[in-house]
């Protein structure tokens, strides 16, 4: 048992420990923050194994935008008027023994697996000079299966219009209700002006650095819409409302710059979504710049939610 | 060279550590919400400040070992303003815990 | 064991968990954190054979690891969904649960109007 190998069982320990906190916790205060820290450390375990890209994506949208999503929600929750009954034992006791289950044959799954694992890296590692990307995983997202991210954004603006459909009818086309500071104090107002330029440039370096190493589009894209809430939050900047125009050529530009792109590819390459060689690094930049932008407009409304009044003429 | 670089890493990261335990183990046993946010500064300021410079020598090139450095500041700016907030938080609602 | 398979039975650990939490919580908020655990193991498996698959230079399989960062994305957005769902459940009659329609009458499980 080597040195390495220690650290990542105590690793896996404290995640499970965590997690199985986050599943028995009383309130649902202490479950969210839980999850914020099961998160960050499912964060470490993607770096353990490699996933440098992917350990970026958990701690930016699972680690950061989804707890605060949560956070947003267990605020505004009133609590009911009795206390909520529990599921009975024997419910339990079922839901116990079927989990059991399900754990052992993933587990014998994990076990039985063939030595020689089956693996479409050295096909990805041969094309990938042809894509002019250094980034394996930038390459697969954008260029060897960018159908996939393509309907991801599209499953995102959908998402989005899911959300907004919740706003009762005198509201729509209002101001999303994210709770907001009424009166800020000084310390937030200093930090939402110090961290928002930071946010930028970490935004932006990070989706520009994405194609030769680890990063990309989504990561920078959360950057971006992080700061842009901190600013709403402290009041800096006003909740825009759903129906202004800039709002919605914003969310659009990503998706659509995307489909142009993949369209035209039926004049100037050889099928939807081809890149002719030559101009295929500057066209994935153009696409990867508009979804970043897309993405960080996307997410931020995701977390305000449904709009609840109409905006102050 | 590289031993006496490497001899630096080690102790500077296990004097890092060293306050890391002496931070969380104020936060498990401090009595209320105050003094358990005085006991993460030592986490935050010292600890990490530790852990970086001792793996300034370990980095390759300039740019890594600025990232690095502004990385500490980052988490020390943010660690103070959270600080801050709860600490009004607390002092807002009236509690002791 | 390699760090590979290590991280995969903790990956089979978590959706155990995740599905114990999804059932057994009644209150919605619970449910979603718990579906968020099962999901955040399945792509933890997603991630083990990635590792898995190393080669050619590669640290690991990027196609399995382009999914899991796909997955994340849209996990993300189906908890926003959920989230917003019920914030207006919770405006509309006052319940942090979800009840079956045959049992409303009872008007026990915290109603309020």
């Amino acid at each position: 048992m080597t040195l390495i190998f220690a650290c990542e069982v105590v690793l896996a320990g404290l995640l499970l420990a965590i997690a199985t906190w986050t599943i028995v916790a009383r309130t649902a205060f202490a479950a969210i923050v839980l999850f914020m820290v099961y998160g960050l450390l499912l964060a470490i375990v993607w770096v353990a194994l490699s996933a440098v890209d992917v350990a970026l994506t958990e701690a930016a949208i699972g680690g950061g935008v989804t707890s605060m999503l949560l956070m947003g929600a267990a605020t505004r929750l009133r609590a009911p008027k009795t206390p909520v009954a529990d599921v009975g034992l024997p419910l339990k006791i079922a839901a116990g023994l079927l989990c059991a289950l399900v754990t052992t044959v993933l587990g014998a799954v994990v076990f039985f697996l063939p030595d020689v694992a089956p693996t479409l890296a050295p096909l990805a590692k041969d094309n990938l000079a042809a894509s002019g990307l250094g980034n394996p995983v930038a390459a697969v997202l954008f260029v060897f299966r960018a159908l996939d991210t393509l309907l991801e954004k599209v499953v995102l603006l959908l998402a989005l219009v899911g959300v907004w459909s919740l706003a009762s009818d005198e509201a729509w086309g209002g101001v999303p209700g994210l709770p907001v500071y009424a009166r800020p104090g000084p310390i937030l107002v200093f930090l939402a002006q110090i961290l928002p330029p930071i946010g930028i440039i970490v935004g932006i370096y990070m989706f520009w650095a994405g194609a030769t190493q680890p990063g990309g589009a989504f990561q920078g894209g959360t950057i971006l819409a992080a700061v842009w809430l901190l600013t709403m939050m402290a009041r800096l900047q006003d909740l825009p409302a759903i129906n202004a125009r800039w709002l919605r050529l914003l969310l659009v530009v990503g998706p659509t710059a995307f489909l142009a792109i993949g369209l035209a590819g039926f004049f100037i390459a050889d099928s939807f979504l081809a890149y002719p060689p030559g101009i295929a690094k500057p066209l994935i930049i153009v696409v990867e710049a508009t979804l970043t932008l897309s993405i960080g407009v996307t997410l931020a409304l995701l977390v305000a939610g449904p709009p609840e009044r109409l905006p102050q003429r | 060279m590289r031993l006496a670089l490497d001899i630096i890493t080690v102790v500077l990261v296990s004097a890092g550590g060293f306050f890391f335990m002496a931070g969380t183990i104020g936060l498990l046993r401090f009595p209320d919400t105050l003094t358990r946010l005085h006991a993460l500064t030592k986490v935050d300021n010292l600890g990490l400040g530790l852990i970086v410079f001792g793996l300034l020598p370990q980095v390759e090139s300039r740019l890594g070992a600025l990232k690095l450095i502004a990385i500490w500041l980052l988490v020390q700016m943010s660690g103070a303003i959270v600080s801050q907030l709860i600490a009004q938080a607390v002092r807002r609602s009236g509690r002791q815990t | 064991m390699s760090s590979a398979a290590l991280f995969g039975y903790c990956g089979a650990v978590l959706v155990g968990l995740g599905l114990y939490g999804l059932i057994t919580r009644a209150e919605v908020l619970r449910k979603i954190l718990s579906f968020n655990v099962l999901g955040s193991g399945v792509f933890l498996l997603f991630g083990v054979f990635a590792r898995r698959g190393a080669a050619a230079g590669l640290g690991a399989d990027p196609v399995p690891q382009a999914l899991v960062i796909t997955g994340i994305v849209v996990a993300f957005s189906a908890t926003a969904l959920a989230v917003a769902l019920l914030v207006r459940l919770n405006k509309e009659t006052g319940q942090i649960i979800v009840t079956p329609d045959d049992s409303e009458e009872s008007g026990e499980q915290g109603a309020t109007r």
